[in-house]
């Protein structure tokens, strides 16, 4: 059960210097160039005032675009190799949107299914999270049909929604708890507020297109709504669960790195062997696997979605691709 | 909390190189670290991730026998920017390991059957694990046959052993080449992987089957397999999806909700037939 209090907003600047004082960065949506992206703060009046997201995704806190798994020096008949370190600093997420904020758990599903990957879990043990219910939204939104919604406490330590002078905080969590109590006096009495959320309508019924996708492997619809579809992997790079990556190097005569990168099941080469057999030749298969991993694969994997309804694949299309509509046309009969 | 990092190499030692034919090569690799080789153990069936360092890691399955204690062994063929850089490697030069990874071949359910290896190829090596296995395990199993092709006669590959195979009495070994691939003086068979099964005509009866092959070799045998009667779920095959991390994260391998990589890489007809046809 959480405790609710009143924020008001001018005790965010409180809240804001003692999360500081305690030595953490607070990364926060802010404008920049007509983007909001998620970056330091240092006081609430860099916060973008009027957002409704960020292009990227939160994720990139625990699971960066680019981390070091380790380095290694080279010499004639021998190799020396480095541990890396993951460079997690303790980091507030202020802001992020309820349907982001749920999004670690699917990160966290598969990072730790089985063994457990140092690197994202350093960075969660560091990381709390503020988030910020919506109170507004876009046709791309469709967080109330994958089992989120607007003002969802999934995910968040402390959930901030906004009301007249500030906002109603629940404290959700013992890292929430532990953030309150930075700054006691920042947080007032709940007089009773009430929580006023936007209305994002349900676009499809998700258990039945979860169900649906067991007979349409091999349905047309894949060919037709991939049609479009130009392979650039914009929707996974944005994705606040797209979790897969790659393992690269960089490196010169005497050494080098070896680093992780976020990839994305939508290009051609993410399945190639190297004997130049491809599993998933065409757009079209690697459209499906796209909708079946998140929809099909997950649930069945580990008992929850691999989306999160935030639209930002929707919103990142160069082409216009309208996750929404495709899976509302998908879970049609 | 602390994690270990999952995907740290051992380092290894080359202690021998064996040239198998045009750019394929054995590596048989040796810990450095006396801890991490006295804590080692892999099953047959398992595979490894081998890096050279600053090209990066390349994914093969471990092709000498568990039986064989103190070493592993790898067999490649140079294809791409690690195999080549893996190829330009010399005896004493170190690279990188990590595994054992997947599952494995169940052989000790296969006690008192009879075993029939079609391999073809660079797909061999998956194969000589548990072939290998198998004869330091003769006691267990009643007829063992094994049936190899490849394109030509060089290409052929372990070739000291294909005539130790043929040596023993309790092995009935047939080679075959593909049309054209033959050399004068050749002795084996000449014909492609399907037909000389299908010729051989094994029967399915108590008999286990394993298929190792490129992909066009393993589609055109098993429904081979099929008309001679083995049922799904006595023929084995050992999948090789590109892999990245080898642990069930990176996304690569997925084949339906399945890993390659955690739940295979070793499948049964019956276990592939349940999968979408995506490897």
């Amino acid at each position: 059960m959480a405790d609710n209090f009143f924020l008001p907003q001018a005790s965010l600047d409180t809240l804001f210097a003692a999360l500081a004082k305690d030595g953490r960065r607070i990364l926060a949506p802010t404008d920049r160039d007509g983007r909001t992206e998620l970056n330091p703060v240092d006081k609430p009046a860099d916060v973008a005032k009027d957002y409704l997201q960020t292009i990227l995704s939160a994720k990139e806190a625990a699971f960066p675009k680019v981390e070091r798994l380790m380095s290694f020096t080279t010499g004639s008949k021998s190799v020396d190799l480095v541990d890396a370190e993951p460079h997690a600093l303790p980091t507030v997420l202020f802001g992020v949107r309820p349907c982001e904020a749920s999004g670690f758990r699917a990160l966290d599903a598969v990072f730790n299914w089985d063994t457990r990957d140092r690197f994202f879990n350093a960075r969660m043990e560091a990381l709390a999270v503020i988030g910020v219910a919506c109170t507004r939204k876009d046709d791309a939104c469709f967080c109330t049909s994958v089992g989120g919604g607007p003002g969802s406490t999934a995910g968040s330590d402390i959930l901030l929604t906004p009301v007249d002078g500030g906002f109603l905080a629940e404290v959700l969590t013992e890292k929430g708890k532990a953030m309150a109590a930075l700054a006691p006096e920042a947080f007032k009495a709940d007089p009773g507020l009430e929580k006023k959320v936007v209305d994002v309508p349900v676009a499809f019924d998700q258990p039945g297109l979860t169900r649906r996708l067991k007979d349409r492997f091999e349905d047309g619809i894949w060919v037709e709504q991939s049609l479009r579809c130009v392979g650039c992997g914009a929707c996974a790079y944005v994705c606040p669960t797209c979790v897969c990556f790659d393992i690269v190097e960089e490196s010169d005569a005497k050494g080098g790195h070896r680093l992780r990168t976020w990839d994305s099941c939508g290009g051609h080469m993410f399945t190639l062997h190297a004997s130049g057999h491809n599993p998933r030749e065409t757009q079209a298969q690697r459209w499906r696997q796209r909708v079946y991993h998140k929809f099909s694969y997950y649930p069945e994997r580990y008992d929850m979605l691999g989306c999160v309804g935030c639209g930002k694949c929707t919103r990142a299309c160069p082409v216009d691709m309208n996750l929404q509509e495709h899976l509302a046309e998908a879970a049609q009969a | 909390m602390t994690d270990t990092n999952i995907y740290l190499p051992h380092l290894m030692r080359i202690a021998k190189i064996t040239e198998e034919a045009p750019a394929v090569k054995t590596f048989r690799l040796e810990f450095m670290d006396a801890a991490a080789a006295a804590a080692f153990s892999f099953e047959t069936g398992q595979f490894g991730l081998y890096s050279a360092f600053g090209e990066g890691e390349s994914t093969f399955c471990i092709a000498s026998s568990p039986t064989r204690k103190g070493y592993i062994e790898c067999t490649f063929r140079e294809a791409g920017r690690v195999t080549a850089a893996l190829a330009d490697k010399e005896e004493g030069d170190v690279v990188g390991f990590r595994g054992p990874y997947g599952n494995r071949f169940p052989i000790e359910q296969w006690k008192g059957k009879n075993l029939v290896f079609i391999a073809g190829g660079i797909a061999l090596p998956p194969l000589r694990s548990v072939i290998w296995n198998c004869l330091d395990l003769r006691d267990w199993f009643k007829d063992i046959t094994i049936v190899y092709g490849a394109r030509s006669v060089a290409d052929l590959v372990y070739k000291d052993e294909l005539k130790e195979w043929e040596a023993r009495p309790d092995v009935n070994l047939v080679v075959t080449v593909d049309p054209g691939g033959d050399v004068p003086g050749w002795t084996g068979k000449v014909g492609f992987v399907p037909p000389v099964v299908e010729a051989l005509n094994p029967s399915p009866d108590n008999t286990i089957a394993l298929v190792c092959g490129p992909p066009i070799m393993i589609k055109l045998t098993l429904p081979v397999l099929a008309k001679l009667g083995f049922p799904p779920e006595a023929i084995f095959t050992t999948l090789e999806n590109r892999m990245k991390c080898g642990l069930g994260k990176c996304g690569r391998c997925n084949t339906g909700s399945s890993y390659v990589c955690k739940d295979g890489p070793v499948y049964t007809l019956e276990q592939l037939n349940s999968l979408p046809a995506e490897y």
